[in-house]
């Protein structure tokens, strides 16, 4: 199916509900990995919104990208109580361990503030982590 | 034989610890595994419950002991456990006893309850309950749940909605996420109560999109009792990681698909909010206590505990570097000292603590010396402090209060919503300031002044670069333009961790030298 008929059939599976753009976008973002200009453009005509409207959006919110990046992604939490728990002292390792080839990126709070340090991958999450439990995670993610 | 009952928490928290590897294990030893919700005691987690006895933080290795009761993991009957023992659970009633998504559960611990007495004594009788309560919002402004609900009962609106935010950006909290996971119905029922109450038949559920398991369990619990809160109906919305639409008008825009910027009020959202219509935004905790409120005599009951204008109780959090970190449901008035000493336990490292930062990012950092502050909205802001969403976080003495200042600022600069300048470039100048202050630490402080600061033009410029003291003084000033300069708390609030650092530890901004220095002479300072 074209990226445009596949777009089209998000954008109606979300019409009718009120204020459908954030749920277009998730679904967009969660199949094509990105939101990029091509989908945005998309997602506009297909709402009969400008693509400014659109992209306005997009670039507001921290979820949605606008290139896909095919690494694995492994977040971490660098909020307070992480810190708290000496999350920036494992980071240097947690780079180390990612390299080239994982993406780390930062998260502020998993809510698992009671157990830090913590980080997700996709939808499992993991706390209470030490140097080597976090480089390992990254290693195998 | 009988098979074994084995409770353990699918809290978000204990699975990250491991709770379902220990499950599938026990079903394997031919038990029957019950998930529930959690007890909220964080360092047990994973806890195992067998006939009420607890073990925890059990590992697979513990198994076999666990079920021959041989396990050196035990800690005696969980309810009588002090952590437990000691809190007043209104709110948080259900915490550890049932299975999140069980109807039958919930209705045989007295869910929906509180909405059958609603529907029987309409708005006007609801309204007044919820306002005799003294509820206070609990996202964070503390403003009375009750006028607010007759605000948008009087309002004229072709529709009206029910708003639940359960953003939760704050660091340090988690108790919205343990509702939503632990006792969704809770919320769900809040939700059609305060329906009932202002005449909305449609209430939105507002999830931060870090809570995977929080929006799994909400999507499904709508779902199963769509038939019992008919007509109101619930629907579930995911964030995109943003922390500026916890705040009320942000989140109302990203829920119709825009930027989430912050809205001018008025007009208030209870009179123009989404779509326009009159709407309540309430936080998940201020929404889940209603049904309690609304049992029988239980506004009366809400009301007696507490002090002050604080109502009732307040699920506090104890996060960051404590022992025993959890949820701690208490009436108002308790002290900080007690909850981070006696009840948390001290560090979870075994240093002394140095810092406790209540109320989330925008929180102020409290001292040692300030311990025997009272929880209590007013007290906290009499002390330029908050309590927020009531999340703790403590610190060691091995924090640097310096960074911890630069991180508030960081954190204002990535999440500003952009609207207004202190904020969105007031953040930035913060973070180069607090840089340039930390790199004078080891030099004694000051700098020379700049290419552009020493260029003719720059005629107000000092041509002889600044001390420390100045620098920090142009760190106060930036603080001040902030927090009477921005137009919500993001912006407004940043200041307090910035300058309450400065004020208790300015040797870790400046080195011990200039600190002594500048005792009593820098504004806000110790000695000031
Ligand atoms: C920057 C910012 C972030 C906020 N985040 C949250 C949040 O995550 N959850 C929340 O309930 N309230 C949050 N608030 C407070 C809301 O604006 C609002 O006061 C609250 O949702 C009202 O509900 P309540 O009266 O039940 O507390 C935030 C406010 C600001 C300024
Ligand atoms: S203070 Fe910051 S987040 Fe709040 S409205 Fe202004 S720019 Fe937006
Ligand atoms: S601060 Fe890291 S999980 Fe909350």
């Amino acid at each position: 199916m074209s990226k445009e008929l596949r777009i089209g059939e998000i954008v109606a599976g979300h019409f009718h509900r009120e204020g459908p753009l954030l749920p277009i976008l998730h679904e967009v973002q969660e199949e094509f990995g990105c939101v990029d200009a091509e989908s945005e453009a998309l997602i506009a005509k297909a709402l009969n919104w400008s693509r400014a409207d659109v992209h306005g959006v997009v670039s507001f919110y921290h979820d949605f990208l606008a290139n896909p990046d095919p690494r694995p992604e492994v977040q971490i939490c660098r909020a307070e109580a992480c810190k708290a728990r000496g999350i920036e002292s494992m980071m240097d390792e947690a780079q180390q361990a990612a390299g080239d080839r994982v993406k780390l990126s930062a998260v502020y709070c998993l809510g698992l503030c009671s157990a830090g340090p913590a980080a997700r991958m996709g939808e499992t999450l993991h706390a209470r982590l030490d140097t080597g439990s976090l480089a390992s995670l990254i290693e195998n993610a | 034989m009988t098979q074994t009952i084995v409770r353990i928490s699918d809290d978000a928290l204990a699975r990250a610890v491991g709770a379902d590897a220990l499950a599938a294990a026990f079903e394997k030893q031919g038990c029957d595994v019950q998930r529930t919700s959690s007890w909220g005691m964080h360092w047990l987690e994973p806890l195992v419950e067998i006939d009420g006895k607890g073990f925890g933080p059990a590992t697979l290795a513990d198994v076999d002991a666990i079920l021959s009761g041989t396990s050196d993991r035990a800690i005696g009957a969980i309810e009588d456990h002090p952590f437990i023992a000691r809190q007043q659970r209104l709110t948080f009633a259900r915490a550890g006893k049932t299975r999140p998504l069980s109807l039958e559960d919930y209705e045989g611990t007295g869910g929906w309850s509180g909405l059958k007495r609603a529907r029987q004594i309409g708005s006007d009788a609801i309204i007044e309950e919820v306002t005799r309560s003294g509820l206070r919002g609990r996202g964070g402004a503390g403003f009375p749940a009750g006028i607010k609900w007759r605000t948008v009962a009087n309002a004229v609106g072709d529709r009206k909605y029910i708003v639940c935010n359960a953003d939760e950006g704050d660091s340090g909290t988690f108790a919205d996420r343990m509702m939503m996971e632990g006792d969704p119905y809770a919320l769900i029922e809040g939700m059609a109560i305060a329906g009932e109450a202002v005449g909305a038949l449609k209430g939105f559920v507002y999830i931060r999109s870090e809570y995977p398991d929080a929006i799994r369990k909400m999507e499904r619990a709508a779902q199963l009792c769509a038939h019992i809160i008919a007509p109101f109906e619930v629907e579930i919305r995911v964030g995109a990681g943003a922390y500026v639409c916890g705040e009320e008008t942000s989140l109302l825009n990203s829920l119709e698909g825009v930027r989430g910027e912050v809205r001018a009020k008025p007009p208030l959202p209870a009179i123009r909010g989404l779509f326009g219509r009159p709407t309540v935004v309430n936080n998940v905790l201020t929404l889940s206590a209603v049904p309690h409120i609304l049992g029988e005599g239980g506004a009366n009951d809400y009301e007696a505990l507490g002090m002050g204008r604080s109502k009732g109780t307040m699920p506090i959090q104890l996060a960051g570097n404590i022992k025993h970190g959890g949820l701690y449901e208490a009436a108002f008035g308790v002290t900080l000292g007690e909850l981070v000493n006696d009840i948390g336990g001290g560090t979870h490292s075994g240093r002394p603590v140095k810092a406790v930062q209540v109320g989330g990012p925008l929180g102020a950092y409290l001292p040692p010396e300030q311990f025997d502050i009272v929880f209590d909205y007013e007290a906290y802001t009499a002390a330029d402090a908050l309590i927020g969403h009531g999340g703790i976080t403590v610190f060691d003495d091995t924090a640097d209060m310096g960074s911890m200042a630069r991180f508030a600022m960081e954190f204002c600069a990535a999440e500003s919503c952009g609207k207004c300048t202190p904020c969105r470039i007031g953040s930035v100048r913060g973070i180069e300031l607090i840089d340039r202050i930390l790199a004078g630490k080891e030099t004694g402080g000051g700098r020379q002044p700049d290419r552009i600061e020493l260029s003719p033009v720059m005629q107000n410029a000092p041509k002889r670069g600044r001390t420390a003291e100045e620098e920090i003084e142009l760190l106060t000033d930036l603080c001040e333009t902030m927090k009477f300069g921005s137009l919500c708390a993001l912006g407004g609030f940043t200041p307090y961790p910035v300058l309450s650092a400065l004020k208790h530890w300015p040797q870790d901004f400046t080195g011990e030298a200039v600190a002594e220095r500048e005792l009593g002479t820098v504004p806000g300072g110790k000695g000031a």
